[in-house]
């Protein structure tokens, strides 16, 4: 027995060597398989880099951000655009509380990311030591799972950890904070994955029951409707969709986060809803009598007034969070689990089916929306540029298949509606928490996630002035994104407020911006400025055919609200067109 | 409007640093006061109980149950109403030795409550009395009188009547948290 147990003591000892915490931590980030760590070095994870530098660099890139909310969101990016998980290095202190509004939209959108913070060392903790902040404390409402780390023996199996988590299940934000004296410290290294944690179901078990009752409903169902979220794109699910939209001939809207999961073009995709989706499905959700939501959570931009939401439909909910049935509106059938394999198994049992007439009455208020709303933003022919047209114009010279990434406010909303798209993860854009600043780096991050894809981000003025230090990443690592600048001089989305329930009191919405030309300029990068309708294709096209980063500014026609729109906590059926 | 009501939720977790913090997140993102929290090791070694007497209306303690239980160390969250517990709290009462000598009131209201006195020292002495919040009130009601120097109750601790076995549930949730994504 003796000798036995000697000899596997042996043999573990021999599969391990041993290396200092930074290393460990370095080392396993590798052996998880991280290409791109998205960071800003402080005293706090200052061992952390020095291991990244000396044994890492050449297997995992380092991306230096100017700033650590430029970090964070370049990592959504990348997580999103790539479907792994994006991992972000920040020190104690400042450093870690900059991270805390990627975190927060990461969680609201369910981005898979691990944040590894340094903390001060263990024996300071508490005493407010210089750049000491409880983030643990700080960031437990937004994250999915975090840790503070201050034994070096558990460096390993909590790393694992984090990426399990962060990754399986429904995806978030994991923050570990790891004390800086461990980082020192001398650990056993043996990789191991983690694909168990004994407390979290990260697949529930379908129920059987459940999806023959939804498959009943499906296949019972006169006027059916799906709405899809990003659940779809997360799970991998999109062939799955596809084919429940084209088995049952169901017409099929998407959230803002479900988009490019189904390609525009699909004959049964009838667009958007929600606040400023579009007319037709914000419409059939009240006349719809099986409403069929899958990977989505009923968000209030999307239902607008509960009380007056869908109240006449039978709805089925698929989800792999519990936490997200009856939340916001109360489902008849709840499927629990990933969309991938419920939506499977409810396959198994779909008739074919043909709707022809129920998707016609989609058709006509989709002719409606198109002649009052379209044609006057879409195709103009005099006046200032629109917005909606740069966005069209986008998709049409990238054949439909470019990455789109969007920073918040109206140009978001024209990207949403009038973009279009061929392949699934092609639009990034802040949804949950909505956070202005977004788009510049976490397309920078969507680019080394999909280094094939053409990337284009659109922003306003507003918003690229938030996160534009992030233009150095550009410049330091030559990456290559088309960076559309739609200035309106004004902060549009809060301007169109003001102007329907505010009376046209414009307070704090004119903005000035600085001469972008000249900052772009500093950085090194390309620049163009449109300003007159017929320079733009060619403008778009010269950016798009330029090798390397380009960042072109449109000025665009300055109070141009985005229609249609439900009033906040509106029902569905006030969506107005004008 | 649903009617709110009392409810006592029981929490199973991992024995973490914060999970504490998430759990009582949950009642503030809704706005919910907690009337009292007690926490003490189960009866499988290691996991954590976690007794929670809220205020609140039937769907949303619906809500706040899942969503502590979405936690990731947290095992199984579930509530009762008062009805469906056999519930108690401990109370403790100081006051001044002196009231002792005039004995007779004292040991009719001790008599009365069916309460004990724990501790006498030379300057004070401390009764404790278990009970239901409405007793142990009652108590510190007659006992207001004689001056009480410290009055204290604790959370409440509960029993659930339905046979349900919390190992069975903890069984269930570490076999399912073995399931694979499969492509």
């Amino acid at each position: 027995m003796e000798a036995v147990s000697k000899q596997k003591e042996e043999s573990i000892k021999s599969e391990t060597t041993t290396m200092s915490g930074s290393d460990a931590i370095i080392q396993s980030l590798i052996d998880e398989g991280v290409d791109y760590i998205f960071g800003y070095p402080g005293g706090a994870n200052m061992p952390m880099y020095d291991s990244l530098h000396q044994m890492g660099e050449d297997k995992i890139k380092h991306i230096l951000a100017r700033h650590e909310q430029g970090a964070i969101h370049s990592a959504q990016g990348y997580a999103r655009s790539s479907g792994k998980t994006g991992v972000v290095f920040a020190t104690s202190g400042p450093g870690a509380t900059n991270i805390i509004t990627g975190i927060a939209d990461a969680y609201l959108d369910s981005t898979p990311l691990v944040c590894i913070t340094g903390q001060v060392n263990a024996s300071l903790l508490g005493s407010d030591a210089f750049q000491e902040t409880d983030i643990t404390g700080v960031t437990s409402p937004v994250t999915k799972w975090n840790y503070q780390l201050t034994k070096e023996d558990e460096i390993l199996e909590i790393l694992a950890k984090a990426f399990y988590i962060a990754g399986s299940g429904r995806p978030g934000p994991v923050l570990i904070d790891i004390s800086k004296d461990i980082q020192f410290k001398d650990v056993e290294y043996a990789f191991e994955k983690c694909s168990y944690v004994k407390s979290y179901i990260a697949l529930p078990e379908p129920e059987t029951e459940e999806i023959k009752e939804a498959a009943k409903a499906i296949n019972n169902a006169k006027k059916p409707m799906i709405i899809y979220g990003q659940g779809v794109i997360l799970s991998g699910a999109e062939k799955e969709l596809k084919e429940l939209v084209e088995k049952a001939d169901i017409p099929a809207a998407n959230t803002l986060l479900g988009i490019s999961a189904l390609e525009t073009d699909h004959p049964n995709a009838v667009g958007m809803v929600g606040m400023h989706g579009n007319y037709a499905p914000n419409l059939k959700t009240n006349e719809c009598d099986v409403l069929i939501a899958i990977g989505m959570r009923f968000d209030d931009r999307i239902t607008g007034d509960l009380n007056q939401y869908a109240k006449q439909a039978n709805i089925i909910h698929f989800d792999i969070d519990k936490s997200e049935f009856h939340k916001n509106i109360k489902a008849n059938i709840a499927v629990l689990g990933d969309a991938k394999e419920t939506l499977r198994a409810t396959l198994k049992l779909i008739e074919k089916n043909n709707h022809e007439s129920w998707k016609q009455e989609f058709a006509d208020l989709e002719a409606i929306e198109k002649k009052e709303i379209w044609d006057e933003i879409l195709h103009p022919t005099e006046g200032d540029i629109t917005m909606a047209e740069v966005v069209r114009k986008v998709s049409e010279l990238t054949n439909n298949e470019a990455i789109v990434v969007t920073d918040v406010g109206q140009h978001q909303m024209f990207a949403c509606r009038y973009s279009k798209f061929k392949n699934t993860k092609s639009f990034i854009s802040s949804g949950g928490l909505g956070t202005m600043g977004f788009g510049l780096p976490a397309a920078i991050g969507a680019k080394l996630g999909a280094p094939e894809k053409t990337v284009v981000s659109f922003s306003g003025d507003g918003g690229f002035q938030m996160t534009m230090q992030e233009l150095g990443i550009i410049m330091e690592y030559g990456i290559n994104v088309k960076v559309i600048i739609l200035n309106n001089g004004f902060l549009g989305m809060v301007r169109q407020w003001q102007d329907l329930f505010f009376d046209k009191r414009y307070a704090s919405t004119p903005m000035q911006s600085p001469d972008f030309g000249k900052i772009t300029e500093a950085y090194g990068i390309e620049y163009k400025k449109v300003t007159e309708r017929s320079n733009l294709v060619d403008t778009l096209k010269e950016m798009l055919d330029h090798d390397g980063s380009f960042v072109l500014e449109v000025k665009v026609k300055e109070e141009l609200n985005v229609f249609p729109m439900i009033p906040g906590g509106a029902p569905v059926t006030d969506v107005r067109l004008k | 409007m649903e009617q709110e009501k009392e409810y006592t939720l029981f929490v199973y977790s991992e024995n973490h640093i914060g999970i504490l913090g998430r759990i009582t997140n949950t009642f503030t993102q809704r706005h919910l006061n907690i009337e009292s929290l007690t926490v003490s090791e189960s009866e499988v070694s290691g996991v954590f109980r976690f007794t929670i007497v809220t205020i609140s209306s039937p769907s949303i303690i619906k809500l706040i149950s899942k969503r502590i239980e979405r936690q990731i160390d947290v095992i199984k969250s579930g509530f009762f109403c008062s009805e469906d517990i056999v519930h108690q709290e401990v109370a403790m009462y100081k006051l001044s030795t002196e009231v002792l000598i005039d004995g007779l009131s004292i040991e009719k209201i001790m008599r009365k409550h069916n309460a004990s006195i724990l501790a006498v020292e030379k300057e004070y002495f401390v009764i404790e009395k278990t009970g239901h919040k409405s007793e142990t009130q009652a108590l510190f009601e007659e006992l207001r009188i004689f001056g009480v120097f410290e009055f204290v109750r604790s959370g409440r601790i509960a029993i659930s009547k339905p046979m349900i076995s919390f190992q069975d549930a903890l069984k269930e949730v570490a076999e399912g948290a073995k399931k694979q994504k499969i492509s």
